[in-house]
C-alpha cells in the first residue's frame, strides 16, 4: 500500500455518467425530520453500483442525515423520523415490514470517530458484526473472515501479531481502519462513511482515502466528507446539498471544474461554507 | 507586553498588582493550610477507629475466633464462626436479591432517562436511599416475619437486598451514563437490536464501574445492624438454613457489647475488627476490578 491516491480518472467527459453501472442504492422524494424541523428536503438521487460516491456541503446542510436514512440509523434519533423512498437493490428499505436491523446488517457504517468496542480484542472486534447472529459460523470461519476483512481494510499486517490484544490500544488512524474492517467483516453491499477522517491526522486520513479508493468495484462507497478537496480525491461521483436540499450531482470531476448550478461554483470556489 | 512604554493606567494596574500580592500570597497560604487540616481530619476518625480496634479486639482474635462456636456466659475462649458464615450467607441472599434488580433498574434509567416513568423511578429510587435502616427492619417484620411466625434468614436477606437495590440503581445509571453514545450508535449500525446493544456493547463495556458499585453495596450492607434485628434475629447455635433465625457479625457485636461481661466485650470488638477488615477487602477488591481496563475476548 504505498501508492498515492489518484485523483480519479473518470473516462468519459460527457454529463451522463458511464452507462453500464447499475443503480445500488435509489433515494425517492426523501424527507427527514427532526421533530419538526426537516433536514433534508425532496432528495432523488441515485447510488451506483461498485462506485465511490462524496457528499459534500457546509455544516448543517442535511448530508450526514441523508447518509443516516440509508441504513434506517436516523429513526434511532429521539423524535427523528424519514419519509419517502430508498431503494436497496430495488427493495425500499422503507417498505412494510422491512426489519430495520436486517438493513443495517446489509449496509456498512463508520462514523466519524473510531469507535472500537473497548471490551473486545482487536479480533473479537472485527467478528463483532457477524458474531452470535442465528447463524453463527464455526471457530476457524471467523479467524478466516476476521482475516479476509482486516486485509482488505489493510490492516492486517499491523494487527495480525496482537489480535488478542485490547482494541483501544491502536492509534486513532489504525482503530478507524479498524472500524472499517468490522463494517466490511458481514459482507455488506454499501458501505456509508460519516466524516470517517475527521479526527485523524494527515498519514492516517491518507491511509484511509488510500483504502477507499481500493474498495470501489467490490463495494458501494458512500462517503459524507466536509473536505472538498477528499472528495476529489476518492469519489467517482460527487453530490452538493446546501440548507437540506440537493443541489446537484455530477460526475466530481465536472462538478468540481464545470459545475452546472451556481451555488456549487459559488461553494467550490470558497465563496461561503 | 512588548510597547515601548507603559500607558498610565497600566501602570496603576502594576501597582495595584504589587499592593495586593502579598495579601493573595497570605490569604493562598492560609486557606491552603485550612485544607490540609481538614484534608487530615478527615481521614483521622478511621485511623482511631483502627487503632481502638486493633488494640481491644486483636487479643480476642485468634483461630478459635474463626472456627469455634460461642461459649455460655463464665466459660472463657469460644468465637464467632456461627456468625462470620451468617453475615456472608445473609450479603449473599441480599447480593442475590438486590444485583439484579438494582442493575436491571439502573440499565432501564440509562437508556430510557427521558420518559416520565424513569424519573419517578429515579426519584423513589432516592427515597428508598434515604430510608432509616430501622425503617427498613421494621417493614420486613411486618411483611416477613409476622405471617410466618418467626424469625428468618431469608426476611434479613431481602431486607438487606431491598436496602442494596437503590445504590446499585445509582452507580448502575452513572456508569451506564459514562458509555459513549458513539458505541451504542456503532453496535446499532452493525446490526445488533436493541436489547443485544445494551447487554452486550453498553452493560459490558459498564462493567467495571458496576462490579465497583455493586462490591461498595455489599460493603456497606455487611454492616447493617438494624434491619436485621427484626428479622434475622441472632442465633447462638450454628444454623445455614434460611428460614431459621440466623447469626451476623453486627448482631453478635451488639449483643455482646450490650452484655455485662468483660469475655464478651472483648468478643464484640474482635468482631468488629474482623467486620471491618471484610468492608476493607471488598473495597480493596473493587479498586482492582476498576484498574483493570481490559476484560479480554469472551471465548
Amino acid at each position: 500500500m504505498t501508492t498515492t491516491v489518484m485523483p480519479p480518472a473518470l473516462p468519459s467527459t460527457s454529463t451522463t455518467p458511464d452507462a453500464s453501472p447499475r443503480v445500488r442504492v435509489a433515494v425517492r422524494a426523501l424527507d427527514a425530520y427532526y421533530g419538526a424541523t426537516r433536514s433534508v428536503r425532496d432528495v432523488t438521487l441515485d447510488f451506483m453500483d461498485g462506485q465511490v460516491t462524496a457528499i459534500i456541503g457546509p455544516s448543517g446542510c442535511g448530508k450526514s442525515t441523508l447518509l443516516r436514512c440509508l441504513n434506517r440509523m436516523h429513526e434511532t434519533v429521539p423524535g427523528a423520523r424519514a419519509e419517502g423512498e430508498v431503494e436497496l437493490d430495488g427493495t425500499d428499505i422503507y417498505g412494510r415490514g422491512v426489519n430495520p436491523i436486517e438493513v443495517r446488517r446489509r449496509i456498512g457504517m463508520v462514523f466519524q470517530r473510531p469507535t472500537p468496542f473497548p471490551t473486545m480484542s482487536i479480533r473479537d472486534n472485527v467478528a463483532a458484526g457477524f458474531r452470535g447472529m442465528p447463524d453463527a459460523p464455526s471457530r476457524r470461519e471467523v479467524d478466516v473472515r476476521v482475516e479476509s476483512s482486516l486485509r482488505r481494510a489493510g490492516l492486517w499486517d499491523e494487527v495480525k501479531d496482537r489480535l488478542r490484544d485490547a482494541a483501544t490500544g491502536l492509534s486513532g488512524g489504525q482503530q478507524q481502519r479498524l472500524c472499517i474492517a468490522r463494517a466490511l467483516a458481514t459482507n455488506p453491499r454499501v458501505l456509508l462513511l460519516d466524516e470517517p477522517t475527521a479526527s485523524l491526522d494527515p498519514l492516517s486520513t491518507q491511509k484511509v482515502e488510500e483504502l477507499v479508493y481500493e474498495l470501489r468495484g467490490t463495494v458501494t462507497v458512500i462517503i459524507v466528507t466536509h473536505n472538498m478537496q477528499q472528495a476529489a480525491r476518492v469519489s467517482d461521483r460527487t453530490a452538493f446539498m446546501l440548507m437540506g436540499d440537493l443541489v446537484e450531482v455530477s460526475p466530481t470531476s465536472q462538478l468540481f471544474t464545470a459545475p452546472r448550478d451556481e451555488r456549487t461554483e459559488a461553494y467550490i470556489t470558497g465563496r461561503f461554507g | 507586553m512588548n510597547a515601548p512604554r507603559t500607558t498610565g493606567s497600566q501602570r496603576a494596574a502594576i501597582e495595584r498588582t504589587g499592593r495586593t500580592l502579598g495579601r493573595r500570597r497570605l490569604t493562598n497560604s492560609i486557606m491552603l493550610g485550612v485544607m490540609y487540616v481538614a484534608a487530615g481530619l478527615a481521614t483521622l476518625p478511621l485511623v482511631f477507629i483502627l487503632v481502638h480496634l486493633v488494640r481491644e479486639g486483636a487479643s480476642a482474635l485468634d483461630a478459635n475466633f474463626f472456627t469455634k462456636m460461642p461459649r455460655p456466659v463464665g466459660e472463657a475462649g469460644g468465637g464467632m464462626a456461627n456468625a462470620i458464615a451468617g453475615t456472608l450467607v445473609l450479603v449473599g441472599t441480599a447480593a442475590a436479591i438486590g444485583l439484579p434488580l438494582g442493575i436491571g433498574a439502573g440499565l432501564y434509567l440509562a437508556e430510557q432517562g427521558s420518559r416520565r416513568l424513569a424519573s419517578t423511578v429515579r426519584f423513589l429510587s432516592d427515597i428508598l436511599n434515604g430510608l432509616p435502616s430501622i425503617v427498613m427492619g421494621i417493614f420486613a417484620w411486618q411483611v416477613l416475619v409476622r405471617p410466618v411466625g418467626h424469625f428468618s434468614a431469608l426476611a434479613g436477606g431481602i431486607a438487606l437486598g431491598v436496602m442494596m437495590i437503590p445504590l446499585v440503581t445509582r452507580t448502575t445509571e452513572e456508569m451506564i451514563r459514562l458509555v459513549p453514545a458513539s458505541l451504542r450508535e456503532a453496535a446499532l449500525a452493525l446490526g445488533y437490536a436493541r436489547w443485544r446493544t445494551s447487554l452486550s456493547i453498553v452493560l459490558r463495556t459498564a462493567m467495571p464501574g458496576i462490579v465497583t458499585g455493586a462490591l461498595v453495596a455489599v460493603a456497606r450492607i455487611a454492616g447493617e445492624t438494624a434491619p436485621l434485628i427484626f428479622t434475622a434475629f441472632g442465633n447462638q447455635f450454628w444454623s445455614l438454613s434460611l428460614d431459621q433465625p440466623m447469626s451476623a457479625l453486627p448482631l453478635q457485636i451488639y449483643a455482646y457489647a450490650t452484655s455485662p461481661f468483660e469475655e464478651w466485650h472483648r468478643l464484640a470488638w474482635a468482631g468488629a475488627l474482623v467486620l471491618l477488615a471484610l468492608v476493607l477487602i471488598i473495597s480493596l477488591v473493587a479498586r482492582f476490578v476498576t484498574r483493570s481496563r481490559f476484560g479480554g475476548g469472551h471465548d
